[in-house]
């Protein structure tokens, strides 16, 4: 459905993707691993131009882009067809639970008002927070905030959602909670990609499992191989670090 | 207590003529002040903008409305463009245009700074919902920025009231010159009316300057609190 091809960017002399090719399906969880500072987040927002890659192509379905070139109205088509949950939520701050669900209905898909808070309600309602429409971001807990962001994204029906670390700014105690939701929609055959360091859940839920390091992906494959038969060195080396006391079959 | 200077206010239509003069002044103040959040919005978002011919430009306008007296200014729309091209504004057309001028740097100065002070990723999440980017302005930022400007905007309002007094060196009628020219009618009847009037003048700009600072003061606290 979905393939990136080559993806290169630099920051000023430091090269951040040096070449990174992903697939997804349609219905597929794509789990992207890897340490801190190996360019995931920047791959993800590449995907969706909140980042301007250096070069490299999107193809999706009838579309072709060359990711340094697209254009104005490229980038507009491709955001309407994806969604992002950003890492520390990014909620709109002067907006309530609700307004920030409807926002990407009402004004950049002309959905009309009362169609578009029916559909931010069932969004709200799906992830648990039906009773909290009405709050402001800064009325809501860290994961109820998250879920708000989650709501926000299923709410435009996009055809992926793009998840960055949705849970590593959280309390240890509300991980949970947003993980849940996510695993529903995973269940219910959203297609997603997910930055993560949670293993378990990545387990869980992921169909493809991609490790990257050094901008770079170092290795793909089923979350079976790379959790439990990682080839590479530097995966097995990442998977020990990140779980103490971790045990791979050889 | 025929004597007393106070008679001069009630004389002819005196009172009246002031208070049209007030009119005057902050008609001309709330005209400017309009077009100044509407220019000086549309100014900060250039200021922000990444192109260095952009930037340079708005700096310079900035800095030229800035250092130049007010006075120049009116005196350049007025007799300047009279002069030069032929174009014919009345008084207080040119007032408009010279208050909208600094009022518009003023805001677009406040409103850069406001703009600045909203994190990037404000935009991004309106970006990553398929928003363009007018949109985002539209109905994330500047609905962001509004609370603090509001207030902003109040205190140039009265700033320009006070400041507006200039306008009667280019021939506006505005309450000062309609005082002067009371105090002129009435030199050899009343001679101490100057201190009547202009006494009259404290309390009408407190009175039009008072409920304004008030009314910002209140929006100032209500929003902090939110
Ligand atoms: N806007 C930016 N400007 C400069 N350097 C950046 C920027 N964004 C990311 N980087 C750098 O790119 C590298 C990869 O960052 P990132 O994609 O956030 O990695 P990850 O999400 O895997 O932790 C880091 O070294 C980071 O400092
Ligand atoms: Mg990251």
């Amino acid at each position: 459905m979905l393939t990136i091809r080559d993806v290169r960017k630099s920051f000023q002399e430091n090269e951040v993707l040096k070449g990174v090719s992903i697939e997804v399906e349609k219905g597929d969880v794509v789990v992207i691993l890897g340490p801190s500072g190996s360019g995931k987040t920047t791959l993800l927002r590449s995907i969706n131009f909140l980042e301007r890659a250096d070069s490299g192509t999107l193809d999706w379905e009838d579309i072709h882009l060359d990711l340094k070139h697209a254009s104005r109205k490229d980038v507009a088509l491709i955001r309407k067809k994806t969604a992002f949950v950003f890492q520390n939520y990014n909620l709109f701050k002067n907006k309530t639970a609700l307004e920030n669900v409807m926002e990407g209905l009402t004004v950049a898909r002309k959905v009309p008002k009362k169609e578009a808070e029916k559909i931010a309600k069932e969004a709200l309602d799906k992830v648990g927070l039906s009773e909290r429409y009405d709050y402001y971001p800064s009325q809501l807990s860290g994961g109820q905030q998250q879920r708000v962001g989650i709501a926000r994204a299923v709410a435009v029906n996009p055809d992926i959602i793009l998840f960055d670390e949705p849970t590593s700014a959280l309390d240890p105690e509300l991980v949970g909670e947003v993980l849940n939701v996510i695993k529903t929609l995973a269940k219910e055959g959203t297609t997603m990609i997910v930055v993560t360091h949670e293993i378990k859940f990545a387990q869980e839920v992921a169909n493809k499992v991609v490790f990257m390091d050094g901008g770079f992906v170092v290795e793909e494959g089923s979350a079976n191989e790379i959790f439990n038969h990682p080839k590479e060195e530097r995966t097995q080396q990442f998977l020990r670090r990140i779980l103490p006391d971790y045990d791979y079959a050889i | 207590m025929q004597d007393l200077g106070i008679r001069v206010l009630f004389l002819g239509n005196n009172f009246a003529r002031l208070l049209q003069g007030l009119w005057i002044t902050i008609r001309i103040s709330l005209i400017a002040v309009a077009l100044s959040i509407v220019f000086g919005v549309l100014l900060g978002i250039l200021m922000t903008v990444k192109n260095p011919v952009i930037k340079a430009m708005t700096k310079i306008y900035l800095e030229f409305i800035r250092i130049m007296p007010q006075l120049v200014l009116l005196f350049l729309v007025f007799f300047g463009l009279t002069k030069s091209y032929g174009i014919n504004l009345s008084g207080e057309t040119s007032a408009i245009i010279v208050f909208t001028l600094w009022g518009t740097a003023e805001m677009g100065d406040l409103v850069r700074g406001a703009l600045i002070s909203i994190p990037k990723h404000q935009y991004e999440s309106g970006a990553a919902i398929g928003l363009t980017k007018w949109q985002v302005y539209r109905y994330v930022i500047i609905p962001q920025i509004l609370t603090r400007l509001v207030p902003l905007a109040i205190n140039l309002t009265t700033r320009m009231i006070k400041t507006t007094s200039l306008v009667a060196l280019i021939g506006v009628v505005e309450v000062l010159k309609v005082a002067q020219q009371i105090i002129e009618a009435n030199r050899y009847t009343v001679p101490d009316s100057a201190l009547w009037i202009y006494g009259t003048i404290f309390f009408l700009y407190f009175f039009a300057c008072w409920p304004i600072s008030l009314v910002a003061k209140r929006l100032e606290k209500k929003w902090k609190t939110t």
